[in-house]
């Protein structure tokens, strides 16, 4: 089990962790390590889901992308959380998690639509089981804890994963959906991606409690701390919290390596010393120093990921460099199921302007 | 059948709970209590824990979560318990449950029902006696209905929850104690209705105004008046057909709302009216609504609230002589 105090709700003194800094296991962690072929496809998907960030940015540098949030550095936490999912639970992330979408299967050209200027949302929620990313901070918090009531009351087995960061603790929607969830006991796993900063205000300005996961125990929701540059850790802690039947707050304790979007300067408000000692506790080398410890991350299979990753993000830059045009008329569609008589007149000015 | 409004809407909630399971009633005491106002009186008893139910004091966590479970292909109907107290849920009505359907571009419906008790006339303190239907009117993507009668409190509130998008139902909480016929006759959710028909002038009036208007109306006979009054009962789509067609009928209007008149409702009706009816008006379109002050408490709220005398002396300055310069009287 992994709350040390299972009486008390409350999260580990330190965080849970199965690797260490350096890749070597943790012997007495009491998180059950994944199996061999699961942490290789851990490694495989951060390494592509770190290409794909990059490519992100890149993209904002040539005017592809309107604006990019990047999550380098928090890639255990958005490849670990999703692949711990089961097919029929439901994730609902925020804008930081692009990388945890197309790791849940949904096409980058619809991940990014948001992001280029295009449509609000790319991509069909239903088809992949992910809600629309949340801009303003842990509204989607309160759609997670419904949509899993929903499902207990449909007799369902769907937990859903909710993404949010530090900054969104502070939101009164996360308090109020932690609160609905420990009172209707919602299959719901709130994962705090702690990475320090809510654009440029520290933790130590968000929070006077002794962590974040400590605020689940006024609501009854089970807390936990764990390291989250720890793929495996992170995969471990989200899984057992999915398949508990029950709410789980987990805090996930990384960092944002990148500023807050293309358009932030993070030399503003931190180091770069700070920086350069979280890059030490990269999550992708870390699980690449176990698996090649263990000998199972020969030099044929990573370059066979890094082209894998090269190619994805090919694939990403030809679909994003397509000129799409957007129809006006569409302005009007989807407003409501039918057109009000009222919109309809608007859809025929405009569409007269433009004649 | 002769019932209040409040007993047309139980046995709305009733009715839409029996014939779809999916159909889920919660809220601030709306279980065992049955609703501070009884709305929901006895639903608990009949449907069980699981649809009808009490929540947390939260009414952003509210709505919040009635957006997940309508994601999830249920059709919740939600109570805010009074009109101000519904604030604290602005962000998740405004921002995701008025916009899920646009930015998921069909994707996803949120068939969600807010039921809110507004307005004023009961003596109600601080908090308790708002009209805060513009906030809901001006954003895009929410219905907005009110009943007048217990009638279309019952057909409204059926329509509301059958209809594919967010409604926002808004009832006039002074008058759930009014008592009405229920008809049974359909009349489309997005149409205003011809209360009583008349001549001489259109009063345009909503929800708790409806009553207070055709008060108006039988009072206006004696002063040789012939007055026509339309209840919109859809607030947002707005109606412009059935109003216009009155207004170009009787070349006079007046608008009444109980909300605050600087950038109200009442405002929107006066310029849809001009810019269609210019030409069939002898006079300009005036309003009669509450003041522009902040709800005042109940020792002073019949100053507030618009009523016959107010109105009659709103229809008396239409210009019914042809001693007019300029917009002024002579």
């Amino acid at each position: 089990m992994v709350h040390t105090r299972e009486r008390s709700l409350l999260p580990t003194e330190e965080p849970l962790s199965l690797l260490r800094k350096d890749g070597s296991p943790v012997e007495d962690s009491p998180l059950t390590m994944p199996d061999d072929d699961v942490l290789l496809e851990l490694h495989r998907r951060m390494v592509v889901g770190r290409r794909f960030d990059t490519q992100a940015t890149a993209l904002t540098k040539q005017g592809r992308l309107a604006v990019y949030p990047s999550s380098r550095g928090q890639e255990a936490c958005e490849v670990g959380s999703v692949l711990a999912m089961r097919a029929e639970d439901w994730l609902f992330p925020t804008y930081r998690d692009s990388v945890a979408l197309v790791t849940r299967g949904v096409d980058p050209a619809e991940t990014l639509t948001l992001l280029q200027g295009g449509w609000h949302l790319g991509y069909d929620p239903y088809e992949h089981r992910v809600g629309p990313q949340c801009t303003p901070l842990a509204t989607n918090t309160l759609h997670a804890v419904g949509f899993a009531h929903a499902a207990r009351l449909k007799g369902e087995d769907t937990a859903a994963l909710v993404l949010l960061g530090d900054g969104a603790t502070s939101e009164g929607d996360t308090h109020e959906a932690l609160n609905f969830a420990g009172v209707w006991r919602a299959p719901v796993v709130f994962l705090v991606q702690n990475n320090g900063y809510a654009i440029s205000v520290p933790l130590s300005k968000q929070n006077a409690a002794p962590t974040l996961a400590h605020k689940g125990v006024g609501y009854g929701v089970p807390s936990v701390l764990v390291d989250g540059n720890d793929v495996a850790a992170v995969y471990a802690v989200v899984r057992e919290a999915l398949e508990s039947g029950g709410p789980t707050l987990v805090e996930a304790l990384t960092y944002r390596i990148e500023a807050h979007t293309n358009a932030d300067d993070a030399t503003r408000y931190r180091t770069s010393d700070e920086v350069a000692a979280w890059l030490d506790r990269d999550p992708v080398d870390r699980i690449e120093a176990y698996l090649t410890s263990r000998g199972l991350l020969d030099p044929a299979r990573r370059s066979a990921v890094a082209a894998e990753a090269e190619e994805f993000a090919a694939s990403v830059r030809d679909k994003m460099n397509v000129d799409r045009t957007y129809d006006p008329a569409a302005l009007f569609e989807h407003v409501y199921a039918t057109p009000t008589r009222h919109l309809r007149e608007q859809a025929a000015a405009l569409a007269e302007e433009l004649a | 059948m002769t019932v209040s409004m409040g007993r047309a809407l139980n046995q709305a909630l009733a009715d839409a709970l029996s014939e779809d399971p999916g159909v889920l009633v919660f809220g601030e005491d709306v279980g065992p209590l049955g609703g501070v106002f009884r709305v929901t009186d006895g639903l608990t008893a009949r449907f069980g824990e699981s649809r009808v139910f009490d929540t947390p004091l939260a009414e952003s966590g509210i709505v919040g979560t009635a957006i997940g479970m309508a994601m999830n292909g249920l059709r919740p109907v939600v109570e805010m318990q009074f009109d101000a107290f519904a604030y604290p849920a602005f962000e998740q009505i405004t921002s995701h449950l008025a916009k899920m359907r646009n930015r998921t571009r069909g994707r996803v419906s949120l068939p969600v029902v807010i039921r809110v008790p507004y307005g004023g006339g009961i003596g109600g303190v601080e908090h308790h006696c708002d009209s805060s239907e513009a906030y809901y009117t001006h954003t895009p993507g929410l219905t907005v209905v009110t009943p007048g009668t217990p009638d279309d409190a019952y057909r409204l509130l059926r329509d509301s929850i059958a209809s594919p998008d967010p409604v926002i139902f808004l009832e006039p909480k002074r008058r759930y104690w009014a008592k009405g016929e229920l008809s049974g006759a359909a009349v489309p959710m997005d149409r205003a209705l011809v209360r009583r028909t008349g001549r001489d002038v259109t009063l345009i009036a909503y929800g708790p105004m409806v009553a207070t208007a055709l008060e108006t109306a039988e009072a206006a006979v004696e002063e040789g008046w012939d007055v026509e009054v339309v209840d919109l009962r859809s607030l947002s789509p707005f109606d412009d057909e059935t109003v216009c067609a009155s207004v170009r009928k009787t070349g006079r209007a007046v608008v009444v709302h109980e909300a605050a008149g600087f950038g109200g409702y009442g405002a929107e009706v006066v310029a849809r009216v001009t810019e269609r009816c210019f030409h069939h008006l002898h006079a300009p379109v005036l309003r009669v609504t509450g003041f522009d002050i902040p709800y005042p408490p109940p020792k002073l709220e019949e100053h507030h609230l618009p009523n016959v005398d107010r109105i009659l002396d709103a229809v008396a300055r239409l210009q019914w002589d042809d001693e007019v310069v300029g917009g002024y009287r002579a």
